[in-house]
């Protein structure tokens, strides 16, 4: 049954981010990225991470691909006329995809991950994840909140507009 | 069959090709950034499994930092766009070449 929903969800996502890389529409490319992040969000419940899938549809469903599709329809771009790739991006892209193959391949054959195995550990409460949040990574949550407020204030800046700099020029 | 660690690592991993190859091949600054979002969220789900497999918190608490990080990247990056754009009036990467030679 989980194999089921497990083969589902991952379908859904691999094949709606396939659609962002492919799309020439921005707009479909956003909605596409919602899509293919409630397919994340169903895998992440499927690994009894429920918090997580509700914080990651939380954020990025309603805040993340909300702004993208904000800026997409007000920078109202169109799409560019298609163009022949340069040599030197398809080699790139070629080289890396044959490294990325590599990878998979002898990720597959030879890593040996077998571990315990999910069955025997609980369920991750909401007490377990506040106790780790306020002991062992109060520093990192404080951190990030000062981050959090940098990116605010970068963000503050950078949309003003310029005018009296350019004044004074 | 049972679900193991190596599917969601492999779905994990796939995930971030689509993305590498979208950040690679698209012209377009906003789809660009779409696809190194898909890139790093692909690294939250590799994340979660670990975490899920081998019987610890510490992944998914991670993952809450990663959220965290992804929010406010997302909001810079996205006042940049904006801003390259009032100057520039695209978002075409190849029209954006003030800095070749």
């Amino acid at each position: 049954m989980a194999a089921i929903f497990f083969y589902l969800f991952a379908g859904l996502t691999l094949g709606s981010a396939a659609l962002v890389v492919a799309n020439r529409n921005t707009v479909n490319g956003a909605l596409c990225l919602l899509l293919s992040l409630v397919g994340l969000a169903g895998l992440f419940v499927l690994l009894d991470a429920y918090l997580l899938a509700f914080v990651l549809l939380l954020v990025y469903a309603g805040a993340v691909v909300a702004l993208f599709l904000f800026i997409i329809m007000l920078l109202d771009t169109q799409p560019a006329a298609r163009k022949p790739f340069k040599p030197l991006t398809l080699a790139a892209a070629g080289l890396g995809g044959a490294l990325l193959v590599m990878g998979v391949l002898s990720f597959l054959t030879r890593a040996r991950l077998a571990l315990a195995g999910p069955a025997e550990t609980a369920v991750p409460s909401l007490k377990a994840y506040a106790e780790r949040l306020f002991t062992t990574y109060l520093l990192p949550v404080q951190v990030v909140g000062f981050l959090l407020l940098g990116a605010m204030l970068g963000v503050v800046v950078l949309s003003k507009k310029l005018d009296s700099a350019e004044k004074a020029r | 069959m049972t679900i193991c660690l190596n599917h969601y690592l492999v779905v994990s991993v796939l995930l971030f090709a689509l993305g590498f190859f979208g950040v690679l091949l698209r012209k377009n600054t906003l789809a660009i950034y779409m696809c190194l979002e898909l890139m790093l969220i692909s690294s939250t789900l590799a994340l979660v499994a670990f975490s899920h497999f081998n019987g610890t918190l510490d992944g998914n608490v991670f993952v809450f930092f990663v959220l965290t990080i992804a929010a406010a990247e997302v909001a810079v990056g996205l006042a940049i766009i904006v801003a390259l754009y009032r100057q520039r009036l695209t978002v075409q990467i190849e029209e954006l070449n003030e800095l070749k030679n």
